[in-house]
C-alpha cells in the first residue's frame, strides 16, 4: 500500500482542458473520493493515475516513486471500472486470476490466492461460474475480486456502483466500506452520487470543470464549503442562497437580510462591499412567527421524519427541512429563524465562502487533535 | 382498420405468416432448382444429360466422376479388346465408350490451387483486417477518416476495371500464374471489406477490457490477443466467410492471371467442355465438388455468419 500525491496535474485535449492544475495527497490507507458532475475532470484524473491517460503537465507519485510517464502495467495498482470489464469468455475463476497470471505466478499459488480472494468476498461458491450468467452484485464483487487479487499499490475506482440498481447500490456501499476497514488499502474511488461519497469517504475532493474546488473530509465539505459550488451541489435539498449587498468587516456578527437583522458567525475578513450570498442548510431553518424574514409557503414534500418545505421569498424560494408533525398549507405567511453558528457566508461574483468563526473553530479543534 | 393493423405490427397474424411462409418456400425452391439440376446432371451419363426432354428420373452413373478426374483417349473396340480386364468402375465404363484412361486430369491439382489461394488470401486479409482494425478502432490515426475512406473507395468500381494494368503489372514482376500472385490479389481486394466490416465489430467491444489487461500487467498485444480476440470471433468468422466467398468464386482475374499451374477451379471447370465433346456430367460433377468446402465452411461457421450480418451484434 501507498500513498499518492498529485502535483500540478493538468490534462488538456486540444484546447479543452479537463484537468487544471490539481494538487491532493492520498494518505497510505486512506479512502479517497473524487467527486462532482459528469465532465469535471474526475474520471480523467482517476485515469492519470492509473496511467491509461498521460498526463499535459504535472507529477503523480506512487508511494514516493514517480510515475508520472510509466505505463499502466508498471504501476502496480488495480483498476475496477464501471462497466466490471469481466472477460466474458472466462470464467470467475480465470477472471480473478487475470492479473496474476501476468505476473507468471505459478499455478497453484494463483489457485490459492484466487481462492483466498473468492472467501473474502464471499463468491468462493460461484468459482466455476460464467461471469455472463451473474447478477449485478456479484459482477461487482468479481471485479473488486480482480483488484484485490494483486495486493496492489492502490485501487482505483471509477463508478463503479453506476450500473447497479439503488438497492443493490446501498447493500455495495456498505460492503465496499466495510472491505476497506478489513484491508485498509489505499483506494482512490470516482462518483458523481454524493451519497456513495458521504458515506464511504475518509476524504473528499470536489470538481467541477477541472478544478479541485474543496479538499476535506465529507463533514468539513458538507459544513463548511469552499464555494458556492460546493454548497450547491452536496446536501439534498441543496444549501440556500439568500443575496445581500455591501461589505463585510472583520468582527461583524450581524448582516442584513431583506431588511432582516441575521446573527452570523465572526467575519474574520474584510470584504470590499460587493454582491454577497447568505447559504443556510435545510435543516437550519425553523419556522418563528417573530421573524422578520418572511416568507410564503409554495408546497411541501412529505417524507415521513421530516418534511422539505419550499418558501417564496422575496429572493426566491429557499428550501427548509423540518419536523413533519408541523401542519402547513400553500398559501401560509410564515417567519424563519436560521441557525447563527451554522450559517455560510460567500462572495457572489468569485462564488468563495468568506472566512468566519466556523473556519476557525475547525482549524482550532483539528489542531488539538492533530 | 388501424386496429388491424396494430395488431399486425404486435404480433403477425397466422394469415400472414402463412403468406410469408409460402414466399419463402416458393423462394427457396426455386433458388435450389439450379443447384438440383447440376447435382443430378453429375450423376447422370452423357446420354440422359442432354436427353429431351430432360430425365427426372434415371440410373444414377459415377461416370461424370469418372470422367472429372480423367483424361481419356478414343481407341478402337478391337484394341480395347486385346486389353487385360478392366481394373475398375472407370476403366469400365471409359471402355464402354470406346475410350480407355489416358492418365489423371488437371482437375484435382486446380482443385487445390483454389484451396491454398482462396483460404491463403483469406487468412491474409483477415489478418490485416484485424489489425487496422483495431487501429482505426482505438488510436487516434491521422487522416483515419479520409484513409478510411480511401481503403473504401477501392470497391467503388468492379476489380476487373484494373485487370489489364495488374496484368501488366504481374507480368513484369513475375506474378502471373503463381499462386502468391493470386492470394496478394485477392487479399488486396478483401482487406477493405475486412477492415471496414472488423472496424465496427472491434468498435462494439468495450476498451476497459484492454484497459483492465492492461494494468493487470500485460503489454497492448498481450491486452489484444487474450482480450478483444477472444470477444471478436464472431466478427472474424463473418468477415472470413465473406473473404472466402469471394476468393473462392472469382473467375475473371483468375482466368486472365492463370492458365498453368496456379490455375484455380473456376477458370478450369469449363474448360472440360471443350475435351472430347460436351461432357456435361463432368462439368456438372467438377461443380458439385466445388461447391463442397464452401458449404462445409458456412455450415460450420454459420452461427457467426448469421450474428454477423446482423452489425453490432457483440454482447456487451
Amino acid at each position: 500500500m501507498a500513498e499518492i500525491r498529485v502535483q500540478h496535474l493538468r490534462k488538456a485535449f486540444g484546447d479543452f482542458v479537463a484537468v487544471q492544475d490539481s494538487n491532493f495527497v492520498v494518505e497510505d490507507g486512506e479512502f479517497f473520493v473524487m467527486l462532482g458532475p459528469s465532465g469535471c475532470g474526475k474520471t480523467t484524473t482517476l485515469r492519470m493515475i492509473a496511467g491509461l491517460e498521460l498526463p499535459t503537465g504535472g507529477q503523480i507519485l506512487l508511494g514516493g516513486d514517480d510515475v508520472t510517464m510509466l505505463r499502466a502495467r508498471e504501476r502496480d495498482i488495480a483498476f475496477v471500472f464501471q462497466l466490471f470489464a469481466l472477460y466474458p469468455h472466462m470464467n470467475v475463476r480465470k477472471n480473478i486470476g487475470f492479473p496474476l497470471l501476468a505476473q507468471g505466478m505459478p499455478s497453484a499459488e494463483i489457485r490459492t490466492r484466487v481462492e483466498e480472494t473468492a472467501k473474502l468476498l464471499r463468491i468462493d461458491h460461484l468459482l466455476n461460474k460464467s461471469v455472463s450468467g451473474l447478477a449485478g452484485g456479484d459482477r461487482q464483487r468479481v471485479a473488486l475480486g480482480r483488484a484485490i487479487v494483486r495486493r496492489p499499490k492502490c485501487f482505483l475506482m471509477d463508478e463503479p456502483l453506476g450500473t447497479l440498481d439503488t438497492e443493490f447500490r446501498d447493500l455495495m456501499v456498505h460492503e465496499l466500506r466495510e472491505l476497506h476497514n478489513r484491508i485498509r488499502a489505499t483506494t482512490v474511488y470516482v462518483t458523481h452520487d454524493q451519497m456513495e461519497a458521504m458515506s464511504m469517504a475518509d476524504k473528499i475532493a470536489v470538481m467541477n470543470h477541472g478544478v479541485i474546488e474543496q479538499f476535506g473530509s465529507p463533514r468539513e465539505i458538507y459544513d463548511r464549503p469552499a464555494t458556492m459550488f460546493v454548497a450547491d451541489f452536496i446536501g439534498s435539498p441543496p444549501m440556500n442562497f439568500l443575496g445581500f449587498g455591501g461589505g463585510l468587516a472583520k468582527g461583524a456578527r450581524e448582516i442584513i437580510v431583506q431588511g432582516a437583522k441575521v446573527a452570523v458567525p465572526e467575519v474574520r475578513e474584510d470584504i470590499a462591499p460587493s454582491d454577497m450570498a447568505l447559504g443556510i442548510r435545510p435543516e437550519h431553518i425553523r419556522f418563528d412567527d417573530a421573524s422578520k424574514l418572511r416568507g410564503a409557503i409554495y408546497g411541501t414534500e412529505y417524507l415521513g421524519t421530516t418534511q422539505i418545505v419550499a418558501v417564496e421569498t422575496a429572493d426566491g424560494i429557499i428550501k427548509a427541512r423540518v419536523p413533519a408533525e408541523i401542519r402547513l398549507s400553500t398559501g401560509d405567511h410564515v417567519g424563519l429563524t436560521l441557525s447563527s453558528a451554522r450559517l455560510s457566508l460567500f462572495e457572489k461574483g468569485s462564488g468563495r465562502a468568506v472566512r468566519t468563526a466556523i473556519h476557525d473553530v475547525a482549524s482550532e479543534r483539528r489542531a488539538q487533535h492533530g | 382498420m388501424s386496429l388491424t393493423t396494430a395488431h399486425s405490427v404486435v404480433a403477425p397474424s397466422s394469415n400472414s405468416k402463412r403468406i410469408a411462409g409460402t414466399i419463402i418456400v416458393l423462394y427457396a425452391l426455386i433458388s435450389i432448382v439450379p443447384l438440383l439440376w447440376i447435382f443430378a446432371t453429375s450423376f447422370k451419363t452423357p446420354p440422359d444429360s442432354i436427353a429431351y426432354p430432360p430425365k427426372i428420373l434415371f440410373q444414377p452413373s459415377l461416370e461424370g466422376y469418372c470422367n472429372l478426374f480423367t483424361t481419356r483417349t478414343r481407341q478402337t473396340p478391337e484394341y480395347i479388346n486385346s486389353l487385360g480386364p478392366a481394373t475398375g468402375f472407370c476403366d469400365e465404363t471409359t471402355r464402354k465408350r470406346n475410350m480407355v484412361i489416358a492418365g489423371p486430369s488437371n482437375f484435382l491439382p486446380r482443385f487445390v490451387n483454389s484451396l491454398i489461394i482462396a483460404f491463403g488470401s483469406t487468412f491474409c486479409a483477415v489478418f490485416l483486417g484485424t489489425l487496422s482494425a483495431y487501429g482505426f478502432s482505438r488510436f487516434k490515426v491521422p487522416l483515419a477518416d479520409d484513409l478510411l475512406f480511401f481503403i473504401l473507395s477501392t470497391r467503388f468500381m468492379p476489380p476487373i476495371a484494373v485487370a489489364i494494368p495488374i496484368y501488366l503489372m504481374y507480368r513484369e514482376l513475375g506474378l502471373s500464374d503463381t499462386a502468391l500472385g493470386m492470394i496478394l490479389l485477392y487479399t488486396a481486394v478483401n482487406v477493405s471489406l475486412a477492415v471496414w466490416l472488423l472496424k465496427g465489430f472491434i468498435d462494439e467491444i468495450p476498451r476497459e477490457y484492454e484497459e483492465a489487461a492492461m494494468i493487470d500487467g500485460y503489454t497492448r498485444l498481450q491486452a489484444f490477443w487474450r482480450t478483444v480476440l477472444p470477444q471478436a470471433t464472431t466478427g472474424i468468422a463473418a468477415t472470413a466467410i465473406f473473404c472466402l466467398i469471394f476468393a473462392w468464386n472469382e473467375y475473371a482475374f483468375a482466368a486472365l492471371l492463370t492458365s498453368g499451374t496456379a490455375q484455380t477451379a473456376p477458370p478450369f471447370i469449363p474448360t472440360i467442355i471443350g475435351e472430347g465433346g460436351q461432357d456435361w456430367p463432368a462439368v456438372a460433377a467438377g461443380t458439385t465438388i466445388f461447391l463442397v468446402p464452401i458449404l462445409v465452411f458456412t455450415i460450420l461457421l454459420r452461427k457467426q455468419l448469421l450474428r454477423g450480418i446482423t452489425f453490432g451484434a457483440v454482447r456487451k
